[in-house]
């Protein structure tokens, strides 16, 4: 049953994930290729998205995955009853755990516990991402054109150079929405002038 | 304003700010605070920092907690419904769109080189993500040998990320204890 999968490893993703945005993204990675619900390439492609359009990464994501894998293009409804299924799973954890948090915030707050746990996992989750960029690295460099020997060198190099000036700009405070724009129109312009084959 | 029309400004008001903030997260912040405090008077200024010191320590998206947060303080569980359900709604119904869009325009060599593009400057994004995160965390002996633990175990060994991010909050919990044991002694 696909969508009692979905809200479950979605369910698991909200409940597991601190501190929002991109640390969920480890963990969707996992689980995601896992299912085999989206390929490394289409998760990358997606944060893209995601950066682009409004809204929490979380609730995007599971939107996106829910439609992608309870549907396709075919089965629109289907799609929708996917991503219904997944949005409320991720956002569920949090809705239930700030009811309890709202209640007993005083006890919360001073909770040693709670200050203890969160000492780990902020480091954690610096170390996790350092993975998943890693991996996310692996599949933007090196993707399946790679041992197309001339071209496939050539495009690892050119990646590499549109990674690099992104960066530059990303420090540079350029606003996300146009680091994915530029790096659009890099690609479109690159692509055609030399004829890459992506 | 009787209860309804307060559970109904709730989800207009979510509705907005999840309809206007690129990027999620903190960027969210800002948006939260003028609305929420400045507009409509339902909380004051230290709420949100304490909606921001709980949405660290508690799992899920910041969006989502800070919505069900003012929602339950305004108007009870009714209230944070509406106030969840609204920041959640703009993002469902434009992903669900585009994956839609996506599906149909995939196939288009000009869309293609875009994406090769994108997936560079993505990783440029993550990685500045990552560094801001860095920056931020509090360093110490313990939190370096957590990162490095965490990456190895992820990266090199494939261990579940789940096992590794309850393993790290127990070493953080152990941590914390030993280390004040160890001030009283």
């Amino acid at each position: 049953m696909i969508y009692l999968e979905l809200f479950l490893t979605f369910f698991c993703i909200g409940l597991f994930t601190f501190g929002g945005g991109y640390a969920m993204l480890p963990l969707i990675q996992q689980e995601v290729a896992r299912q085999g619900w989206l390929t490394d390439a289409q998760l990358v492609d997606f944060v893209a998205v995601s950066e682009s359009t409004p809204g929490p990464f979380a609730v995007n994501i599971a939107t996106y995955v829910g439609m992608q894998t309870g549907g396709g293009t075919e089965n629109v409804l289907g799609g929708i009853l996917g991503a219904i299924c997944a949005t409320l799973g991720v956002v569920l954890p949090s809705f239930i755990v700030i009811l309890i948090v709202a209640k007993i915030y005083d006890a919360f707050k001073e909770s040693k516990i709670v200050k203890g746990c969160m000492m780990g996992l902020k480091p954690a989750v610096i170390g996790l991402i350092g993975s998943a960029i890693v991996s996310m690295a692996n599949t933007v460099l090196f993707a399946d054109s790679f041992n197309v020997s001339v071209f496939g060198e050539l495009q690892f190099y050119l990646s590499i150079l549109i990674f690099a000036v992104m960066t530059l700009l990303s420090f540079k405070k350029v606003h996300p929405i146009l680091i994915v724009c530029l790096s659009a129109v890099a690609g479109i312009v690159i692509g055609y002038a030399l004829d890459l084959k992506v | 304003m009787t209860k309804w029309q307060k559970i109904i400004k709730l989800f207009t008001t979510f509705f907005r700010i999840g309809a206007f903030t690129f990027g999620g997260g903190y960027a969210m912040i800002p948006l939260i605070q003028k609305e929420t405090v400045e507009t409509h008077k339902w909380i004051t200024d230290d709420d949100i920092l304490e909606i921001i010191a709980i949405a660290e320590s508690t799992p899920g998206p910041i969006a989502i907690n800070s919505a069900t947060f003012v929602g339950f303080r305004v108007a009870g569980v009714l209230g944070s419904v509406a106030a969840t359900l609204g920041v959640v709604l703009p993002s469902f119904i434009i992903i669900s769109v585009i994956a839609l869009l996506l599906n149909e325009f995939q196939h288009i060599q000009a869309v293609k080189y875009a994406f090769w593009g994108i997936r560079a400057g993505v990783l440029a994004l993550v990685l500045k993500a990552l560094i801001n995160m860095y920056k931020k965390c509090k360093k110490n002996v313990m939190a370096y040998i957590v990162m490095a633990l965490a990456f190895i175990c992820a990266a090199i060994l494939g261990i579940h990320v789940l096992i590794i991010i309850v393993a790290c909050a127990v070493i953080g919990l152990v941590y914390s204890l030993v280390k004040k044991g160890g001030n009283e002694q």
